[in-house]
């Protein structure tokens, strides 16, 4: 039986050939450097990898194998993406994956006992609402296409929302821990809905709440939609009353609808999904944009650097914010809707290992812990993806891993952090003589 | 807990299936609709890094060419129209931000050499670089500018001119018209400019009541049903009363017991009045549908920028069954509308014995190598008419020209067959709202005893008649034609 740690080894090794592949593409398209460069890059990688690799074997040896692989495949992917929409874009994001390491790194040491984040729990919830106020503080919030999304205090800028949705998920995962008994009991049933217990549902509100600020004041359609969907994930696993889930919905619906018929800002984005060709060189001209460049891409694509992402001869953008928003359009133009269905399957596979962990771990607080976050991960791929294929709005969220960006690049390896650390735990239980679950499985 | 985690990984399960449906759908199911949209600029940008094929007159000129700018991967073709606005109908523009038009637009994959789906993967094996086709039309140069000019003189309005036994499109002219140079420059000032409208091509796209000019179409039903003969006299009083409201002949003149030859010589209408009512809604509609009414026209120009002529109702033109005043229709009044090309196919039609060609504008196709890879076979859109119906209407129609409305279209030996049209458009706000705008026509064909032209002049908002206006258009045309032979 080849131990956890040895398997995430051999699943490093055809990530970072990938990588070398992958840039080796770009440089060949570029006609100018066929040299080895892609050969350097591709072992820097694999170095970075192989340390953090060594990191995980001295502090988490029983933590889940396939996590860190999957994840730096994504950001393999990304790296040869942006590189070839733009080398120094590269760089910046190679500088934020190392930074995001050291940030993943420090959360396993210093949150081993991650239960401390319980005795925290309001503290942390006041600090998600700060800082997703931030962006409209004076001073240092910054608005971006009609949105609130940025924050910037003298050099450094980020997207507070980012890490908002790690300290979010943590507070209901406490929260929830600790009432689901009453909100389960204490529920009762009025005209067949069953309805939570009003005295315990105070908290929930504040997170619808915090959703609908978010809408208004933050004009952040998707940020608000990806919280709300990893409330009512964790709402639903904690208490298992599907009805709590139809009754949030039916709120966020009402609230959303209300807002949207009041804010501008949300009501054009939804009218320009509903009918982008209304004004299709105007506020439609990114989403339409981004399905013609997928219809160009068909079953292969076009290959690595052949997709065009400005007009030739000028500087204007035909796929506009190509390498934040709609990175997932550009992936389909160049390696088509088979490379496509590999980046979503990715992000299935990523879903499947958290949600194991969440099966494994033994406490209530863990396993919410591990529901929340890989909930809030996979509902952020789709919220974007969703945006750019036309199945909801599209809105400014980062593709996790993939996308040009440091907070998200640091937000996501501190949350992959966390999961790593839970699974860690889980895992060491199930095996350890007396332990509980042996039935569970190796994996 | 763990049930319900199952089954919200689940649910995650069927949210990314939704995301790869949507993205097959996008990527493959509806990628070709999508690459048609207009403002998906993608397939021009891609064909612009290709030198698109020329198109050339039928002398050789060139009316459209790409020249490259730029080295290396920037490197990509303009389009270039040396002819300026001579052009601009029917030929169009070709433009990566402002997309394209006419026949620009219809024969693009020609144009940039577009192969099947098979070849063309192989030539990106081979490394073949693809090059586009050059397009010989069927335009005259020299017609094809008086024809320009005359109109400019005259107002705005069209001419087409077909060759009959062929359906050779040798001049679509319409003024006002536009410098494809300049569109991408100006397309927002010449969309906006809804008064010259010059980007409309007046010779499809203008929908004209055809006046007395439609009485052709009225004679043709006529002795293609027997209803007449050549020798069937009708009474023409000088007024007749049609759905309470009276028809008039000009100066109400009584003609009396005649034939058709004086009848269309002299454009009685109140003979051709009661010529419609006879013929009833299906024979008139079916011979109308015959030269082509009530379908766009077979020309090879996108169908979006060719208009069905017809009798207008609410929602497009009408059909047999739907009530209209026939006496009204036999004259071209009423809710009759028709383009310039429309009565050029009725001009052709007759010139041709009975038999319409469709109109092409394109002649041959050439390869990069220089070789021709495709030639227009002529053939046929329909036989309106038997060969005998023809002889007879181009007898009177040659009366038309030698004694009666349209003697300004007469060419010294050559005999010339047609008819004038003036539809009075009083209160148009296109003309400014003046109550004596006419729309005045000429449509005709010569020479009439071995036609070599058929066409259709029409002049919009003039105060003149279609004899004094249109027939001159129609001699100097029809001359620049003959000469150039």
């Amino acid at each position: 039986m080849i131990s956890a740690r040895n398997r995430e080894l051999t699943a490093l090794v055809p990530v970072a050939v990938l990588l070398t592949a992958g840039f080796a593409a770009v440089f060949a398209q570029e006609n100018t450097r066929l040299d080895n460069l892609s050969l350097i890059y591709g072992a820097y990688f694999l170095a970075v990898c192989v340390a953090a690799h060594i990191y995980l074997r001295i502090r988490l040896p029983d933590a889940d194998p396939y996590l860190f692989p999957l994840v730096a495949l994504l950001t393999a992917f990304g790296l040869v993406m942006i590189y070839r929409i733009d080398d120094s874009l590269a760089r910046d994001q190679a500088n934020w994956f190392v930074l995001g390491l050291i940030l993943f790194a420090l959360t396993i040491q210093f949150l081993r006992d991650y239960e401390v984040l319980e005795r925290y729990r309001y503290t942390i919830a006041a600090a998600g609402l700060l800082l997703l106020l931030a962006p409209r503080l004076p001073g240092i919030g910054q608005q971006v296409n009609g949105a609130y999304l940025g924050v910037k205090i003298g050099p450094l800028a980020f997207q507070p929302a980012e890490f908002s949705k790690i300290c979010i998920v943590v507070f209901l995962a406490s929260y929830l821990r600790e009432h689901r008994e009453v909100l389960i009991v204490g529920a009762r049933r009025v005209l067949g809905v069953t309805l939570p217990p009003l005295k315990h549902f105070g908290p929930m509100l504040v997170v619808w709440g915090a959703s609908m600020f978010m809408l208004v004041f933050i004009r952040d359609l998707g940020s608000s939609l990806m919280f709300f969907a990893a409330f009512l994930a964790l709402l639903y696993v904690a208490t298992g009353r599907f009805s709590f889930v139809v009754i949030g919905m039916a709120m966020f619906a009402a609230g959303a609808w209300f807002f949207a018929s009041t804010v501008p800002h949300v009501q054009d984005r939804i009218e320009i999904w509903l009918d982008p060709y209304a004004s299709p060189t105007g506020s439609g001209y990114q989403i339409l944009q981004s399905i013609f460049a997928q219809a160009d891409g068909g079953l292969f694509g076009k290959g690595f650097g052949q997709a065009l992402i400005t007009i030739p001869g000028t500087d204007d953008a035909l796929l506009p914010a190509a390498q934040t928003d709609t990175i997932y359009s550009l992936i389909v133009n160049e390696v088509g809707l088979f490379g496509a269905c590999a980046v979503v399957l990715i992000y299935m596979l990523i879903a499947a290992r958290g949600f194991k962990i969440a099966l494994l771990a033994s406490d209530g607080f863990s396993k919410l812990l591990a529901t929340g976050l890989t909930a809030v991960f996979a509902i952020q791929a789709f919220v974007i993806i969703g945006g750019v294929t036309r199945v909801i709005p599209l809105t400014g969220v980062t593709l996790p891993f993939i996308s040009y960006g440091g907070s998200s690049i640091v937000a996501n390896f501190v949350l992959l952090a966390l999961l790593l650390l839970i699974s860690d735990r889980a895992r060491r239980e199930a095996v350890e003589p007396g332990g509980r679950a042996q039935a569970l499985g190796e994996a | 807990m763990n049930r319900q985690i199952v089954k919200l990984f689940g649910f995650i399960v069927v949210l990314f299936a939704i995301l790869v449906g949507f993205t097959s759908y996008w990527a493959v199911f509806d990628a070709e609709a999508l690459k048609e949209q207009e403002a998906n600029k993608r397939p021009l940008l891609e064909q612009q890094q290709i030198r698109r094929g020329r198109i050339l007159a039928a002398d050789g000129t060139v009316i459209a060419k790409s020249v490259a700018k730029g080295r290396g991967d920037e490197r990509r073709f303009v389009r270039r129209y040396p002819e300026g606005s001579l052009y601009g109908h029917p030929i169009g523009y070709s433009f990566v931000r402002e997309g394209d038009s006419e026949f620009e637009q219809f024969h693009n994959d020609q144009l940039v050499g577009e192969e099947s789906e098979f070849s063309s993967i192989l030539d990106e094996l081979r490394g073949a670089t693809q090059e586009g086709n050059d397009i010989v039309t069927n335009i005259d140069p020299a017609a094809q500018r008086t024809a320009l000019e005359d109109l400019e003189a005259e107002g705005f309005g069209a001419v087409v001119a077909i060759e009959p036994s062929t359906g050779a499109v040798k001049v679509m002219a319409s003024n006002k018209s536009f410098d494809p140079n300049r569109v991408p420059f100006e397309l927002e000032q010449l969309n906006r400019n809804v008064i010259e409208t010059p980007l409309l091509n007046r010779a499809t796209q203008g929908l004209y009541p055809p006046g007395s000019t439609f009485k052709v179409v009225t004679a043709a039903a006529g002795l293609e049903s027997d209803v007449i003969g050549p020798e069937t006299t009708i009474d023409a009083p000088g007024t007749l009363e049609v759905e309470g409201q009276p028809l008039n002949n000009d100066f109400s003149e009584d003609f009396g017991p005649i034939a058709l030859d004086t009848a269309l010589t002299n454009s009685v209408n109140t003979w051709f009045g009661q010529l419609g009512q006879q013929l009833g809604n299906d024979q008139l509609f079916e011979t109308m549908e015959k030269f082509g009414f009530n379908s766009t026209p077979p020309i090879d120009l996108p169908d979006d920028q060719v208009y069905e002529s017809g009798v207008y109702g609410e929602d497009g033109p009408l059909s047999a069954r739907d009530p209209v005043d026939l006496a009204r229709v036999a004259i071209g009044q009423e809710r009759l509308l028709a383009t310039p090309l429309q009565m050029a196919m009725v001009a052709a039609a007759v010139a041709n014995g009975g038999e319409l060609m469709k109109p092409q504008i394109w002649k041959r196709v050439v390869d990069p190598d220089g070789r021709v890879s495709e030639r227009l076979d002529p053939s046929e859109y329909s036989q309106p008419i038997s060969a005998e119906s023809a002889a007879e209407l181009t007898t009177a129609m040659e009366g038309v020209v030698s004694e009666g409305t349209g003697t300004n279209a007469a060419i010294s030996g050559v005999a010339v067959a047609g008819k004038t049209g003036t539809a009075e458009t009083p209160s148009n706000r296109a003309c400014g709202g003046g109550l004596d705008e006419n729309q005045a026509w000429f449509i005709g064909f010569a020479p009439a005893d071995d036609p070599q032209i058929a066409i259709a002049a029409t002049v919009e908002c003039t105060e003149a008649f279609g004899g004094d206006v249109a027939a001159p258009i129609f001699r100097n045309v029809a001359e620049a034609i003959l000469n150039g032979e």
